[in-house]
């Protein structure tokens, strides 16, 4: 189990800290309940994080639901790389990461879990990339933060914190498993 | 890290790094040819022509599958249909292709260079699936994914290529990445096949196929180009399948979990013993499948815009 310093600040410089570890706890416990609520428990419920910030997230979901419900629901990861819509404008190919969905789609309510949600781009790259894999029933979409700025019309099902912010500014999650302090910042520029 | 380059022509000029990140695509790729659905849309509005000046069905098929698996156009392009009966020159016909803005052209010439001489007249990428006794190097980049994926490291990898070296691209592009990647490079063959000179590249030659097999972890067989026969190069094809075909008691002499690869076509009781090419250590199908999976890999790399 993870332990989260509560209040613990992490403000460093060049960084406005928006959420600390205990905020992002906090959420996500949040997250789980919702996700339970609405889906009426955890029968054909299976999440899918988005490579990478999304991967983390949606395993940290599963534990939660886990000690809520005391089920592991199937989790899988997706990289959305091939589903761009700027690859053909693009210079250099972008990394290609694998895709691991280890489990059958058709007629399951398939959470996608993303770390930050701006433009909705990567959302609808993410669910064409979805649909190639199978059928499911239903795909809802959780979010640790929405900075708004939308160019789809794509909303979160499930959202840690709305965060009102100007386009040019870069919102960051950074989070324990890539060895950071969990904490959500505004790049100071 | 990127590919930067605008050509595949050989693998020469590829860094480990480069050829690293060609082999990870790959594996990606791979997840992709074994979905239901083994279609991305990467390479939507992309042209791909496959430009065959020689017969070829597997690399021919597998680029083709490779780009439309990725969802780009692609023409095959074959001289027996077309206007170089007729005599039109390489770069007029690759003129005329890139006229109809193709974005990769995948050349197989019998000459030498041909690939190089095309890249440097074109603005499209242009990909070598083989240019004479030169380079293949789509096809060394999945041998080396079917060897990664079997678990082998390549650093100290004991690899034999056994059979006419000297006019093997296959050998070629292989050797120079093996090398590269810190194999230890084994080429097995009769003097009259061997490369003058080859020593240079830092292989070991052994003209007994025994002592070159003894502990090796890959052998890597070379189709024997039968039409070369009566060319002074081996007196029958009889005494060349005994002092050089793979046998199941010369797999015995490699290493206990050696894996034997063929680029095909095979020419079975000669170069490799049916029994051989059927066993469990025999990995030539494996390679065809991988195949498409790296070629996707290095046409999705080699899609950046120009």
């Amino acid at each position: 189990m993870m332990t989260t310093p509560l209040n613990k600040s992490v403000e460093r410089k060049d960084e406005k800290l928006i959420m600390d570890a205990g905020d992002i706890s906090r959420a996500m416990i949040r997250i789980a309940h919702e996700i339970l609520e609405r889906n009426k428990g955890v029968k054909d419920l299976a999440l899918v994080g988005i490579r990478t910030g999304g991967v983390h997230l949606a395993h940290r979901l599963v534990k939660r639901i886990h000690s809520i419900e005391g089920v592991l629901v199937p989790i899988g990861e997706l990289d959305i790389t091939l589903y761009r819509d700027d690859l053909a404008l693009r210079k250099n190919q972008p990394i290609l990461r694998k895709t691991s969905v280890p489990f059958d789609m058709t007629n399951k309510v398939v959470v996608l879990v993303d770390d930050v949600l701006f433009t909705g781009r990567t959302i609808r790259a993410a669910m064409d990339g979805l649909m190639d894999l199978g059928r499911p029933e239903e795909i809802q979409l959780a979010v640790l933060v929405d900075r708004g700025h939308r160019q789809l019309p794509i909303k979160a099902n499930y959202i840690g914190k709305n965060l009102p912010t100007s386009r040019d500014e870069q919102v960051q999650v950074l989070l324990d498993e890539d060895g950071e302090d969990d904490r959500v910042v505004i790049l100071k520029s | 890290m990127s590919l930067k380059r605008k050509d595949l022509l050989s693998l020469v000029p590829l860094s480990v790094d480069e050829i690293m990140l060609v082999l990870e695509t790959a594996d990606s790729f791979k997840e992709v040819t074994g979905r239901e659905i083994k279609k991305v849309p990467a390479l939507r509005g992309k042209t791909v022509v496959n430009l065959f000046f020689e017969p070829s069905t597997r690399t021919r098929t597998s680029f083709e599958l490779a780009a439309k698996r990725l969802s780009a156009d692609v023409i095959n392009f074959s001289p027996s249909s077309s206007s170089v009966v007729k005599g039109e020159t390489l770069l007029d016909t690759a003129r005329n292709i890139e006229a109809m803005q193709a974005d990769i052209i995948v050349l197989r010439h019998s000459s030498a260079g041909a690939a190089e001489t095309l890249a440097n007249g074109v603005k499209s990428s242009v990909i070598n699936a083989g240019d004479g006794w030169h380079e293949h190097p789509t096809q060394a980049l999945l041998d080396l994914y079917t060897i990664r994926q079997r678990g082998m490291n390549f650093h100290g990898l004991r690899v034999a290529i056994v059979g006419d070296v000297s006019h093997s691209r296959v050998a070629r592009s292989n050797i120079y990445a093996l090398i590269k990647l810190g194999a230890e490079v084994r080429l097995v063959g009769p003097p009259t096949m061997m490369p003058c000179g080859v020593e240079k590249l830092g292989v070991k030659v052994y003209y007994d196929m025994d002592e070159g097999l003894r502990g090796a972890n890959v052998i890597m067989m070379l189709r024997l180009q039968l039409e070369r026969q009566g060319r002074a190069q081996f007196p029958t094809i009889r005494e060349y399948s005994r002092l050089y075909g793979l046998t199941v008691e010369r797999v015995r002499l490699a290493d206990a979990g050696a894996i034997v690869m063929h680029p095909g076509p095979i020419n079975r009781g000669v170069e490799i013993a049916p029994d051989v090419a059927d066993s469990l250590s025999s990995v030539i199908l494996d390679q065809v499948a991988n195949g498409v999976a790296v070629r996707m890999g290095i046409l999705y790399l080699m899609s950046g815009a120009n």
